[in-house]
């Protein structure tokens, strides 16, 4: 069968796709985008998380076919998703958890260097160190990215919340709630208040 | 001599040298999606391969029918046994383990044949479509079936080096440790405690599912690129396989997602290569979680008996321990396990009488092999469940207890090896145990309704703080670094320096499995520091270039990093000397004076610049390979276990809190505090992330993560929905107190880190579920029904 659909704001179109072919399969072979990843196919553990008119999905777990018409966001799109959304109206922040002082004690990488491509939840994944083998990170950077849309200042509790469904063997979590506290803390300070 | 200090007047080499928290190379290529993962490969024409597996945990094979497979439209290659060109068998130490099975298969999930398709589903349908008959056997599960009269021999024909000195065939290795007399110890003692414990099966669980891509080339070799933790150990087991000379084997390490362990053996290398040959189109292979359960070894589950005496003032006299581990159908790297875990069984404590074993069986279970960990795991849940109980006979604080008896430098191991370099065993305890307890009623509000979120249960919202009890619970552990027991442990790097813009560029080229530990980070640093450049390249791994070793024992830092450094060092020597001849002449600093490399400059160390590194080099290509060794090791005697096996040492202590509903007998750890000595600090966001992973994976061995083996050998749980792996919910605030206490015999003084904190985790977190409970607990995971009886 053949599947119509938006991907990362671009017209996309699979052929002979097989009916038990997933969205993932379909994103992932089909279409050369290999960012949404494979880790276990069963909707465990979130590395293929996507977007699907907005809400984070597992993509191994939508058949490519239900994709049909729809919007999909994939990581590869994450930073012109965030461009875009930036340069939209500002969502009013709500009530803190983590407050913005403590989010902005903690110190990032000594570098410096950021490339502007990067969304801000990239960046401060990268900044963080809560990227090691990296392979959970793009489902988790589809997630906090949502999660900051939707609740620009979380508390922890919403942060471990809103990943639950994202494995990581990697990294203990620490540095995950680090980066996602630390885009929230500079969203706070760049976005309209 | 390093050039890691500033000079007086010379500015700083660009941020990133050894000691910063350089942030990765790679971080930007993973966090846009780009960086290419072994699974993410793809090639013109490329076909998909895929394993036939056994139903079976140990079965003769009667028959195959490979035909309806060979039909199948799309089908372009069906493997068995029958079709391997050369060598059928390959193995890490012995090479035991067939390559598709031989006749007879010897544990669930065993490959049997291969198929290589052009969907993957085809591949899959076809391969369904072969019709295997077996012949059930016997099946050989523990120590009694595997070593009862007229046990089933699962090696019978075995000629390796260890079945000289092992008391039964079905045994892979044994190995004692006795020092002084135990029965005299035994016979002084106030008090003595025994104890019978017991670890599950874990997995490593690396969210990278196994994958490889083999490409055939012109030539009749083949060019793999492929997730794995050392090339040159698998292209040494490949070749002979192939039927092919090393140098028509090329390998390149492709994206690694994870390791652990998990990827030290073989997984479907030599298969993507026999199916790439065969059909002449390139073959990927991307195992699925399913399969990756399968598809490679675990963590040695473990028996352990314990027997510790104590005089009545807190002093540990003797200690006698059987440790039995759970080895599976192949030796993988069982003799080397059993090694750490009769070596390290005494755990960082000083005692005088020691009577250890330790041995690893062959049985038709899941073959067990690396871990993080590897041995010491096992050992330390055992020896600190005994220390805790020690003190409670003695009326002594646990952390009190185990200070009495911690090692320092200077101290003995049961091995006789004396321990050379800082063990700061007391100070790591102290350190966890000063850190402020965190509040108590976490989920309290001020809304007054319970955040369910940080309850036992979380989400599930099965209480509301009835009936909810804490504990604190403390372990320390200790862990060797790097290959033991008189393993050659070296490491190649090749290190380039050249002008490119009138710019200084050094080149870093070695074979070492970035398998996201952070290495690339490190061997940049590295050069930055030791040739005060800024601009570093890295190559990609592969065998072009010496062995750098595996990603595993925590030692890439240490050797490869030392490689790195040592080639660095040869490099430097070598442009200074380009620089005396170019300019020592007009300058008489370039002969007298001590210089340094720093800024992209040659300097004295008092900071006078004498010229400007691409002055120095002009059109010249600087280019170094250097092989570096640790200091050696030599093997423990096979009946005392005395030898200077190990080379360095590294220790951690945790303090677990949980929360514990004890109605339920649902866990909450509510946080768990680590001190570790790492000796330097290279890279310290990179160091902190090694050990909060590394206790995450010990908090998931002591509450949740085991493979479950049925009676008959078959896995029960291949899958993340059945096997558990801690979450963002699951993990607590895991605050890291990191000891830089130099080890003058290692580069930089630096102590490998990666493993020591997966040790003491796991039983700090059981202590601490005991101190809330009072029940006796004896076995990881933890499960509910241990907690509430039932």
């Amino acid at each position: 069968m053949r599947v119509n659909f938006t991907v990362n704001g671009r017209p996309q179109q699979a052929d002979d796709v097989w009916e038990g072919e997933s969205l993932l399969y379909v994103l992932r072979e089909r279409l050369g985008l290999p960012g949404s990843k494979n880790a276990c196919e069963q909707g465990e553990c979130g590395s293929c998380t996507v977007r699907l008119d907005g809400l984070p999905v597992c993509a191994c777990l939508v058949a490519a076919g239900q994709a049909e018409g729809r919007e999909v966001v994939t990581v590869e799109g994450l930073a012109e998703h965030a461009r875009r959304r930036a340069a939209g109206a500002g969502t009013p922040p709500e009530p803190a958890g983590t407050s913005l002082d403590e989010a902005r004690r903690w110190t990032a990488a000594p570098d410096g260097t950021r490339a502007a491509a990067l969304s801000p939840v990239q960046q401060a994944f990268v900044d963080a160190g809560a990227v090691q083998c990296g392979f959970c990170t793009p489902g988790l950077l589809v997630a906090a990215d949502e999660l900051i849309e939707r609740n620009p200042e979380p508390s922890d509790a919403d942060i471990r919340e809103a990943l639950s469904g994202n494995l990581c063997r990697c990294t203990g979590y620490e540095t995950i709630l680090d980066a996602v506290r630390l885009a929230a803390a500079r969203a706070g300070e760049a976005g309209p208040r | 001599m390093s050039t890691a200090h500033t000079p007086a007047g010379l500015a700083r080499t660009a941020h990133g040298g050894v000691g910063e928290s350089a942030p990765r190379p790679d971080g930007t290529l993973k966090v846009t999606g780009e960086f290419a993962y072994a699974s993410d490969l793809w090639h013109e024409d490329m076909l998909w391969g895929f394993t036939l597996r056994s139903p079976h945990a140990h079965a003769r094979i009667i028959s195959a029918d490979v035909s309806g497979a060979l039909a199948t439209p799309g089908v372009y290659a069906v493997l068995t046994h029958d079709d391997l060109p050369a060598a059928t068998r390959y193995g890490l130490e012995i090479q035991d383990t067939p390559v598709l099975a031989d006749g007879v298969v010897r544990y669930h999930g065993e490959p049997v044949a291969l198929v290589a398709a052009d969907h993957p589903e085809t591949a899959r349908r076809a391969a369904a479509r072969i019709r295997i008959t077996y012949e059930e056997l016997p099946v050989v599960g523990d120590e009694e079936s595997a070593t009862a009269p007229g046990a089933p021999l699962l090696h019978p024909a075995r000629d390796d080096h260890h079945a000289a000195h092992v008391p039964h065939p079905n045994i892979v290795h044994r190995q004692p440790v006795v020092r002084g007399d135990v029965a005299a110890a035994r016979a002084r003692a106030d008090v003595v405690v025994s104890g019978d414990y017991e670890v599950g099966m874990q997995d490593q669980a690396f969210l990278g599912p196994e994958s490889g891509l083999a490409v055939p080339a012109g030539d009749g070799g083949v060019d793999l690129f492929i997730a794995t933790q050392w090339l040159h150990a698998d292209l040494r087991q490949i070749a002979p396989v192939l039927g092919l000379p090393e140098d028509k084997v090329r390998m390149t390490l492709s994206g690694v997602g994870g390791a652990f362990g998990g990827r030290e053996d073989l997984s479907m290398q030599a298969h993507a290569c026999l199916l790439a040959l065969r059909t002449g189109r390139p073959v990927k292979m991307v195992y699925n979680r399913f399969e990756s359960f399968f598809g490679h070894v675990h963590r040695h589950p473990a028996r352990l008996h314990y027997e510790h005496g104590a005089s009545s003032d807190g002093r540990l006299l003797f200690v006698k321990a059987r440790i039995v581990l759970d080895g599976g159908a192949y030796a993988s790297s069982s003799p080397a396990v059993v090694g750490n875990a009769a070596s390290l069984a005494v755990g960082p404590y000083v005692v005088g009488d020691v009577d250890v074993e330790a041995l690893a069986l062959y049985t038709n279970n899941p073959p067990c092999g690396a871990m993080r960990g590897f041995g010491a795991v096992q050992a330390c849940f055992a020896y600190e469940a005994q220390m805790d109980r020690l003190a409670e006979r003695l009326g002594l604080d646990p952390v009190e207890f185990r200070q009495r008896n911690a090692m320092e430098q200077g101290a003995v191991m049961p091995t006789g090896q004396v321990v050379d370099a800082p063990a700061p065993v007391a100070e790591l305890l102290r350190r966890v145990k000063a850190r402020p307890l965190p509040p108590e009623r976490p989920w309290d509000t001020a809304g007054g309704a319970p955040d369910v979120r940080a309850l036992p249960g979380g989400l599930s919202n099965t209480t509301h703080g009835e009936g909810v009890v804490r504990g604190v619970g403390y372990a320390v552990g200790i862990k060797n670094v790097g290959f033991s027991e008189g393993f050659d442990d070296y490491s190649t790097a090749r290190v380039r320096l050249e002008a490119v813009a009138g710019q200084p560029v050094a080149t870093v080229h070695t074979a070492m499995a970035e398998v996201g530990q952070g290495g690339v980070t490190v061997h940049a640093q590295i050069a930055r520091t030791e040739l005060g450049v800024t601009r570093v390249v890295l190559q990609p791994a592969d065998t072009r270039v010496g062995s750098a070793g595996s990603t595993s024992a925590s030692r890439q830092t240490y050797v490869t990093g030392g490689a790195v450094r040592h080639a660095c060092q040869e490099v430097r020597e070598r442009v200074l000397a380009l620089g005396r001849a170019r300019f020592g002449a007009h300058h008489p600093a370039w002969e007298r004076a001590v210089l340094v490399l720093e800024g992209g400059k040659v300097a004295t160390e008092a900071g006078e610049v004498l010229a400007a590194l691409a002055d120095v080099l002009e059109d010249e290509v600087i280019d170094v390979e250097r092989e570096w060794r640790h200091r050696p090791t030599e093997p423990f005697d096979l009946r005392t276990g005395q030898g200077n096996g190990h080379v360095q040492y590294s220790f951690a202590a945790h303090r677990a809190v949980v929360d514990v509903d004890t109605g339920l007998g649902l866990v909450k750890v509510v946080e768990l505090a680590c001190a570790q000595d790492v000796g330097k600090a290279v890279n310290p966001l990179a160091v902190t992330g090694q050990i909060q992973g590394g206790t995450v994976q010990g908090l998931g061995l002591a509450v949740m993560e085991e493979i479950v083996v049925a009676a008959d050998g078959r896995v029960r749980n291949p899958s993340f929905t059945d096997y558990l792996i801690p979450t963002i919910l699951d993990t607590p605030a895991i605050p890291v107190d990191i000891l830089e206490l130099a080890d003058e015999h290692a580069p930089y003084g630096l102590r490998g880190a990666g493993e020591a904190p997966t040790l003491s985790a796991t039983p700090a977190v059981v202590a601490a579920i005991r101190a809330a409970t009072g029940i006796a607990l004896a076995r990881v995971p933890v499960r509910p029904e241990h907690l509430t009886g039932t």
